[in-house]
């Protein structure tokens, strides 16, 4: 029956059980990740933002949640334009990231 | 057998030649039956077809053995490289002469196999075979030493390049340093063994052409018999498919690393980045060295230079690019959205009924407002029907999906700008962006409509009288972005345009040797200090005259810049739009 609305299913994360590999993985190859300040500039400048809900702030947010899938599929919306890299105030090469997020 | 017609000495020459003329003979196969179907038969028709085999027959001479290209660009290279290779072709050349002209004189004709046999090895080794008449005498003695003023050139080259105009070298393993030295010593031991007629010497000689001959094709010297070839193919118009198969394999064998390109490279700003550039690419691909290669491919600004420099016109570029798509990322992209989507883009379009001129700014022009805003005033002053395709943000080229190899996924965003572009009805598109020019250019097909870069445009209107720009005494310097100049030769149009509005500065670098600003997002893996340093560098190329603003013509370099740079940086459309 629909109601017109329904119950969404818990976005509960248990951290002490959460797979961080890739992001740790992340960290190593690609050490700026750490300077990020979550200002946002590379998801109000994104190309792909504007069509969806690509935001590389919340990608990191994800991975650094263990939500890899989602993250990944996320990426699939990326068209590399690289205007993030561009913008970021910390100059974090994000394109190469999101690339090394796949590899 | 007779003295006068055979000594031992000749053997290692015999071998030599035996296994590089067979290795040069596969390797031909090899190249020409990798090549894609379409691309042979082109092949084939290019050398009978009378216009490429004349480019192919001026290009085989003013490339392979007079280095016009290298002359043009460094007198002292240029006579170098000339020196040995017409050098030594002549040397070749006469030999033979001789041997058909003398040799049936002297009475020391041999016939049959014997006699080929003979033939071989004949105009080599003439001297001691047989007397030359003094005009091949003089001939002979004249081009040996024209080869040895070269090679005296190449050692003072080798102890110190800045002597002759070159600031970095390439840096050679073991196996380039022996072949080099073997050819530099081929020709003075024949010197000696020609005038003394001592034993040893001609012994030496003989030795020193096994020596190189036997190396030659797993060296830099393999370019001595793959130019040809390459240039056979260029001529073809035939294009990289595979990084080392073909058409680019017949490239990578055709690199002599004369390492021209590693002065001309933006990223030689220190020792350890010009080891990024197109010599050290080709070198490790040649030796299959994938993960250097890649990660050479992977940094590269793509900016052009090296192509535009390389005294063969190897498309270096090109290379990179399918090692780049031979590798490919993981991303499974999906960009339905953008056809889902579409209506956001389409009412972004102002209700303009059939404009004449449509203008695209694309992502980079979004980021620098001020460009989009100077457009605007620009074409409401001249009055144009013009139309905005994506003032509330439109869809990437797909120059950057090009970039990263991901071609089909390029290709669905070239569909949908396509559709939008032709349902506008515009006659003419307006791009502000170079990267996005060079795609439209290149990979749409907008017949009937007119592609424009906003300096043409303006230009174009300066011209019809549409715009009446006043003249200011501001000292400008313009900068070359790499997708508009070298790629497209629009040189002339921002000059023009800026000596309306000032005073134009040169710049030390201009035009096709225009530095890239370090800001193309060709690169994938350059960091953001590595930059920085190519910026600086770029920007003190651009200070030499010192000029009060920096006017450039790409979004990306005017962003770049502006980190950097001592003084303003603006867009030529700023520029124009505020002198109106």
């Amino acid at each position: 029956m629909d109601f017109g609305f329904c119950l969404s299913p818990s976005s509960h994360v248990k951290m002490d059980s959460v797979d961080l590999t890739t992001f740790n993985r992340l960290k190593e190859t690609n050490p700026d990740v750490n300077t990020c300040i979550a200002c946002g500039s590379c998801t109000a400048t994104c190309t792909a933002g504007n069509f969806t809900e690509m935001s590389f702030r919340r990608l990191l947010l994800m991975l650094q949640r263990g939500k890899e899938d989602e993250a990944k599929k996320m990426i699939q919306r990326c068209m590399l334009c690289g205007k993030c890299t561009l913008v970021c105030p910390r100059g974090i090469n994000i394109r190469k990231i999101l690339l090394d997020i796949t590899r | 057998m007779n003295s006068q017609i055979f000594h031992p000495f000749v053997l290692p020459f015999v071998l030599g030649m035996a296994f590089v003329l067979t290795y040069c003979l596969v390797g031909l196969v090899r190249v020409i039956s990798q090549l894609p179907k379409d691309d042979r038969k082109k092949f084939w028709h290019s050398l009978v077809t009378p216009k490429t085999a004349w480019a192919n027959i001026r290009d085989l001479f003013g490339d392979c053995l007079f280095h016009v290209k290298i002359w043009k660009r460094n007198p002292v290279l240029g006579y170098m490289h000339t020196a040995i290779a017409f050098g030594w072709f002549m040397i070749i050349v006469i030999g033979h002469v001789m041997l058909f002209t003398l040799k049936p004189l002297q009475g020391i004709e041999v016939e049959g196999l014997q006699g080929m046999f003979t033939n071989f090895y004949y105009p080599i080794f003439f001297k001691y075979f047989a007397e030359e008449t003094p005009v091949f005498a003089f001939l002979m003695d004249f081009f040996l030493l024209m080869i040895i003023s070269g090679i005296l050139i190449a050692v003072v080259k080798k102890i110190h390049s800045k002597i002759v105009g070159v600031k970095r070298v390439m840096h050679f393993g073991f196996a380039d340093s022996l072949i080099r030295f073997a050819l530099w010593t081929i020709f003075p031991f024949r010197l000696i063994a020609e005038k003394t007629n001592i034993m040893a010497f001609w012994w030496l000689y003989s030795i020193d052409l096994l020596i190189f001959m036997c190396m030659l094709p797993f060296t830099r010297y393999m370019h001595i018999p793959t130019e040809a070839l390459f240039i056979l193919l260029r001529h073809a118009g035939i294009k990289v498919t595979e990084p080392r198969k073909g058409y680019a394999l017949a490239e990578l064998y055709s690199c002599p690393s004369c390492g021209l390109c590693i002065d001309a490279c933006p990223m030689s700003v220190n020792d350890k980045m010009s080891g990024n550039t197109s010599a050290y690419f080709m070198k490790k691909l040649r030796n299959k060295d994938t993960e250097e290669s890649q990660r050479i491919a992977e940094t590269c600004l793509m900016c052009g230079k090296c192509v535009m420099i390389c005294p063969l016109s190897i498309e270096s570029c090109d290379i990179k690019f399918s090692q780049r798509a031979s590798v490919p990322y993981n991303i499974n992209s999906d960009h339905s959205y953008l056809f889902c989507h579409s209506e956001r883009s389409e009412e972004s379009q102002t209700n303009n009924q059939k404009p004449r001129v449509l203008y695209f700014a694309g992502c980079m022009t979004q980021l620098t407002p001020k460009i989009m805003r100077a457009m605007k005033q620009i074409m409401e002053a001249a009055d144009e029907e013009y139309q905005f395709m994506d003032e509330n943000g439109g869809i990437c080229c797909g120059r950057p999906m090009m970039l990263s190899g991901k071609t089909a996924e390029a290709k669905a965003m070239v569909e949908k700008n396509t559709e939008l572009i032709k349902k506008s009805g515009a006659t003419k598109l307006v791009l502000s962006c170079p990267i996005c020019y060079k795609v439209f250019k290149e990979e749409y097909h907008l017949e009937g409509i007119e592609i424009q870069h906003h300096t043409q445009y303006i230009d174009d209107l300066v011209k019809a009288g549409k715009l009446k720009l006043n003249k200011g005494d501001v000292n400008y310097v313009y900068h070359d972005p790499c997708e508009l100049g070298r790629a497209f030769g629009v040189y002339d149009e921002p000059r023009e345009v800026l000596e309306n509005v000032g005073n134009l500065k040169k710049a030390k670098s201009e035009k096709e040797l225009s530095i890239c600003c370090g800001g193309s997002l060709g690169s994938f893996t350059l960091t953001q200090q590595e930059r920085d340093e190519i910026t600086a560098n770029s920007v003190n190329d651009l200070m030499f005259n010192n000029p009060d603003e920096i006017v450039t013509a790409c979004p990306l370099c005017l962003k770049t810049f502006a980190r950097k740079s001592p003084v303003k940086v603006k867009d030529i459309a700023e520029v124009t739009a505020e002198s109106l």
